[in-house]
């Protein structure tokens, strides 16, 4: 415990190119265990990108992408699937299997280790969905039995399922009601303080952003222009926080 | 970073520290399970203060260790026990298992059955669909969708020219060397041109064409349609007062009925090429000649009834396209088990229609000698 700590996520000189545009350009940005890092930018900034790029999804045109200190892109096999267990992703827009029930989706990623038996698989299932506030009837519906806010329960759900160390949420709150947000604020917080959890998170909704990230980075201009703590960044000068902060006022 | 979980009795108590999270138990799974059931049996006071990381995971493994009840003597931390009483509080529903019942193949069968009459009763509505379209259009011809029409012209058409062309010949070769070897051996040879005349315009040709057009636009039809469905643009079509039908539907079904019969007309033509070269490779009939008996050998009523086949042929398959794209359900496993049925069910129907063609057109186009 007393060595220096290898940080999560660790980005330097990034630059990322899709269809000859650049959608980032020489980006740093470093996440140390356990910070929340509500990630925010106006749309089409590419924070969805960014996310990809964590995962691996997305080659780097030039740059390094390190999780928990190895290189997601060279990686190989055996040792990148032991990296990508460690984490959990919530996309943008689910993503559920369209062909599983809720209980399924849930499961796969369970089912997939191979090594733990149905009813513990259905302890955990049943207790994610509680989680996330789904009943336990939902878990039979169909991902297109859903509705928008349920499909974001449930494949939070879903990224909870294998205890990840790393939490990657796009928009988890979108589409939420406000008393959904804040349980789903409550939740994260809960299991950031029993497990250690490390969060990065896009958010564009004020108040999830104040009640639950330690830090904020600001994606502008293809680089991360401003990163620290949630108090010094929403004091500082910047465009897209002065939007925040008259967001979390209204 | 991360200590291994370890299970230690010491004085009477079980003592557990370490991480218990998915990850660290899972490398030593069945050694941790038979500790914790021999603990679990001797009965001993429960130790977990000096657990560092306790995940759901792992409450579940130990509630379950714990025959679903807390043990008389626990020493745990507050935010732990929270982690354990939120797995014991979670309500399972009750499992449903399946057993073995007499009546399940009674059922099978008989959803089957009901399935195989739903689907006839789905193919009329679509046909009865497109009827009702046709009546409109006439009424209102500057709705009629062209641009949709032609595109489908052109997918299904012209695109399929050399897989037809390719094809088509290479059967015409293979029939007439064939054919051609059998026929010698009588010293029948001016015959070829009757086998292969008849064969190709009347039954081949046809299809070999609906076969190929079924594999190749059927299925793109039905997957076109079933994709549609599955990311609801079919729904943001009806939603700015849009007819599926018409827009959809049935320029697919006007257009594959157009193109059929000219595709079976190019495809009867190229193999018609191909046994040409053959019988004239092997019976040294020539060019000129085959032509010209194959007027006599072939009565016109052949090509009739080949262009006919072709015609009802493409509205057969592009019926039975959108009737399964129109059923796909917004998943992907539906979307895949519509693309296969699609194209299965549109070559047996051909198969099948063939056959009926046969039935009631035997005292045509065959010259009495
Ligand atoms: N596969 C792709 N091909 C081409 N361009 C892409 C692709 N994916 C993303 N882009 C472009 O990259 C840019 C960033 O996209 P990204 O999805 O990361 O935005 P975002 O910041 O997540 O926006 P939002 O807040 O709206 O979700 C956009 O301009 C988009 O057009
Ligand atoms: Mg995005």
């Amino acid at each position: 415990m007393t060595a220096p700590s290898i940080p999560v996520v660790e980005m330097r000189g990034l630059a990322t190119r899709i269809g000859g545009r650049d959608i980032h350009r020489n980006l740093d940005l470093v996440v140390e265990k356990g910070q929340v890092v509500g990630l925010v930018g106006s749309s089409g900034s590419g924070k969805t990108t960014l996310l990809r790029q964590i995962l691996g999804l997305l080659q780097p045109s030039e740059g390094q992408v390190r999780l928990f200190g190895q290189d997601v892109v060279t990686a190989g096999g055996e040792m990148r699937r032991n990296l990508l267990r460690r984490l959990g992703v919530l996309f943008q827009g689910g993503a559920l299997f369209s062909a599983l029930s809720v209980f399924d989706n849930i499961a796969f990623p369970l089912r997939e280790l191979r090594r733990l038996d149905e009813d513990w698989i259905r302890r955990l299932v049943y207790l994610k969905l509680q989680m996330v506030e789904l009943e336990p009837a939902h878990g039979k519906l169909m991902p297109a039995e859903l509705s928008g806010g349920m499909v974001k329960r449930a494949a939070l759900a879903r990224a909870l399922a294998m205890e990840p160390e790393l939490l990657l949420l796009d928009e988890p709150t979108a589409g939420l009601d406000p008393e959904r947000s804040r349980s789903f604020v409550a939740l994260i917080r809960a299991l950031k303080s029993e497990l250690g959890l490390t969060v990065i998170m896009v958010t564009h909704d004020p108040e999830t952003l104040a009640g639950l990230a330690t830090h904020i980075a600001v994606l502008a201009g293809g680089r991360i222009e401003t990163f620290g703590s949630q108090a010094d960044v929403m004091a500082a000068e910047h465009p897209v926080v002065e939007a925040f902060r008259q967001g979390g006022k209204g | 970073m991360s200590e291994p979980p370890r299970l230690q009795i010491e004085s009477g108590r079980v003592v557990l520290s370490g991480d218990w999270t998915l990850a660290s138990i899972l490398p030593t799974l069945a050694v941790l399970a038979q500790q914790l059931d021999d603990a679990q049996k001797s009965c001993l006071d429960w130790d977990l203060g000096t657990i560092t990381r306790l995940d759901s995971a792992a409450a579940v493994f130990l509630w379950r260790t714990w025959n679903e009840s807390w043990p008389s003597k626990l020493l745990i931390s507050d935010m732990h026990r929270h982690v354990i009483l939120r797995v014991a509080e979670t309500s399972l529903p009750n499992a449903v298992h399946g057993r073995w019942d007499f009546r399940r193949p009674l059922e099978t069968l008989g959803a089957a059955v009901i399935g195989l009459f739903l689907m006839l009763r789905g193919l009329v509505v679509v046909y009865g669909q497109l009827l009702l379209d046709l009546g409109y259009l006439l009424r209102h011809p500057q709705e009629m969708p062209w641009k949709e029409v032609s595109a489908t012209i052109y997918k299904a058409g012209a695109q399929a020219l050399p897989v037809t062309a390719l094809v088509g010949f290479l059967i015409g070769v293979t029939i007439s060397y064939l054919s051609a070897l059998q026929l010698r051996t009588f010293g029948a040879d001016l015959f070829i041109v009757n086998i292969l005349g008849i064969a190709i315009i009347r039954e081949l040709g046809p299809v070999l064409v609906a076969v190929l057009v079924a594999g190749r636009s059927g299925s793109a039809m039905t997957a076109q349609i079933g994709v549609m469905r599955v990311t609801e643009e079919i729904d943001a079509l009806a939603a700015m007062g849009i007819s599926r039908s018409i827009r959809i539907v049935l320029p697919k079904m006007v257009a594959l009925t157009i193109v059929l019969p000219l595709l079976v007309m190019w495809a009867s033509s190229i193999a018609l090429l191909g046994g040409m070269l053959s019988a004239l490779l092997q019976l040294d009939i020539s060019l000129g000649f085959f032509v010209d008996s194959l007027q006599r050998a072939v009565p016109v009523a052949n090509l009739v009834i080949g262009l006919s086949k072709g015609l009802v042929f493409g509205f057969v398959i592009a019926w039975v396209a959108c009737y399964f794209g129109l059923r796909v359900k917004p998943n992907t496993e539906s979307l895949s088990a519509n693309t296969t049925a699609s194209v299965v069910t549109a070559i047996t129907l051909v198969i099948l229609v063939d056959a009926i063609f046969a039935i009631f057109t035997r005292n045509f186009g065959i010259p009495q000698l």
